[in-house]
């Protein structure tokens, strides 16, 4: 299988301290992929170097196979983002920012590419409304929306799910999911709810200290480390001082 | 450089002038207050007849291009901090935007302002004080357009500093073209400084442009050798605050501070 995102000897430092250390991963194409670890692990280091908000101290990024050096417009043209501890700008209403991020991204035939994501994440009714004044459940909505505005291959999450109310929460990986299927967009994801990892992921990374630790499909992983699910896995791998 | 992107950021603030009364008021309220100030008290001047000098016409031309290099300066950094304040840089730097076309687009920004606020102070200042700032003739565009420069360079500068420092050195946005103004020779020429701050104003573009000005307003001619002199000056401003902003950029991403500013 392609991969979508290659990463060699990945090393990032802030003064003397190592936030990644010689972290190597490769994410298939057409997959959904959980980076996990504890916190401090290194997982928003890497998804920030994977987007080129921060430049790696040394170590190779390449993304659809080109590195951010020599193609920075053409990777970024083709993913996106969405985490909900970065916000759209609150003070445009829903439809402004849609056409906002959608003229960033260049999408041809901009107003018909919203009216088919709006319906697809139903949020329609509040197009007008000011941006903050919307619920969380509405804001991750929105923030998806934005995400999928230049057709992306490949999708980062960041903690997608976090302070959703189960009902939001369950809805939003269903729609992740679909947005998988339907799509074929490849999405790597870093989450805390190892329930929701285990239930949408095709492939986890765990990365601990900065390093790999260890990496598989759930299941390979579950029966690896003899436990029952994948939050004994996380537990037992985040105790693990080695 | 994509025109889509540049014309995203700016219809993206346009949107927020649109609905919003304070930087409508930012726009109108202090300009045309300085303008009634400055101008009565030139009027004023006027009346006691002081040595020959048209204090209406030297104050009230000051007073109107302090205001341009003012909305200048302050509309980049407005733009760049309501990205900040709203943590919506990130999202912006996630696209295929580059540097090089989120500075023009602030550079538009500040020139809508600037056309809105040469606007209403032309009209302003020729109704109530009948002062036409068209007298300077064919002087009046490059010279109007060499403070939006530095205004623009200015701008860049406390942008750089905000993103090195964080928000704390948002005061920069507003107060440092205060630090500016003194050696400028805004109300006064260069010669009414200390004879240790002449060469110190001469470093300023905007010093060219108010001596310029006030040349043009006393002898009727264009003075050329004022024109160049603030064209070079920007020229080694706006090289200088562009390198300077693509190096605090670039510590930024190093030190990951992007996601971090607020």
């Amino acid at each position: 299988m392609t991969h979508i995102i290659e990463v060699e000897h990945l090393v990032k430092s802030f003064g003397s301290v190592p936030a990644v250390d010689d972290l190597s991963f490769g994410v298939e194409e057409g997959t959904i992929t959980g980076l996990l670890g504890p916190n401090g692990a290194g997982k928003t280091t890497t998804i920030q170097m994977l987007l080129d908000l921060i430049t790696p101290t040394s170590g190779i990024i390449r993304i659809f196979g080109k590195e951010y050096r020599s193609a920075r417009e053409a990777i970024l043209g083709k993913l996106n983002f969405s985490s909900p501890y970065v916000s759209l700008p609150g003070n445009l209403t829903v439809h402004e920012n849609l056409l906002t991020f959608g003229r960033l991204y260049g999408v041809k035939e901009l107003r018909r590419t919203i009216d088919e994501l709006v319906d697809f994440f139903e949020i329609r009714d509040f197009l007008g409304k000011m941006t903050y004044n919307l619920s969380t459940g509405q804001l991750t909505r929105l923030n998806l929306t934005k995400a999928l505005l230049n057709n992306p291959k490949l999708l980062l999450l960041d903690e997608p799910t976090a302070s959703l109310d189960p009902d939001i929460a369950d809805r939003t990986r269903a729609l992740l999911m679909r947005i998988q299927k339907e799509r074929g967009v490849t999405i790597l994801y870093t989450s805390h709810n190892m329930e929701e990892v285990e239930e949408i992921c095709d492939r986890v990374i765990f990365i601990q200290h900065g390093k790999l630790k260890d990496q598989g499909t759930p299941e390979e992983l579950i029966t690896k480390y003899g436990h029952e699910d994948l939050n004994d896995v996380f537990l037992s791998i985040a105790r693990n001082p080695s | 450089m994509r025109w889509h992107r540049i014309q995203a950021l700016l219809i993206r603030h346009l949107y927020l002038y649109k609905r919003s009364f304070p930087r409508i008021m930012d726009i109108v309220y202090w300009p045309v207050m300085e303008l009634l100030v400055w101008g009565f008290l030139s009027m004023y001047i006027e009346k006691m007849n002081v040595g020959g000098f048209n204090a209406v016409t030297v104050l009230l031309g000051a007073v109107i291009f302090w205001d341009f290099l003012n909305q200048s300066q302050k509309s980049v950094s407005i733009a760049f901090l309501e990205d900040i304040w709203e943590k919506n840089l990130l999202n912006i730097f996630v696209t295929p935007l580059r540097l090089s076309e989120f500075f023009i687009s602030t550079l538009l920004v500040g020139f809508v302002r600037l056309i809105l606020v040469g606007i209403i102070l032309t009209v302003l200042s020729f109704v109530i004080y009948g002062f036409n700032l068209f007298s300077l003739g064919f002087a009046l565009i490059p010279f109007v357009l060499n403070l939006f420069l530095f205004g623009w360079a200015l701008g860049l500068f406390a942008n750089a500093i905000i993103l090195r420092f964080g928000t704390s050195a948002q005061i920069l946005a507003w107060g440092f073209l205060v630090l500016v103004q003194p050696f400028s020779a805004v109300f006064y020429p260069v010669s009414a400084l200390p004879q240790l701050l002449q060469p110190l104003a001469y470093l300023l573009p905007s010093t060219y442009v108010f001596e310029g000005m006030r040349s043009v307003f006393a002898t009727g001619t264009f003075s050329a050798p004022h024109l160049w002199g603030a064209i070079l000056a920007n020229a080694v401003y706006l090289t200088v605050m562009i390198w300077f902003f693509f190096k605090m950029f670039a510590y930024v991403k190093r030190e990951g501070k992007l996601l971090k500013l607020n």
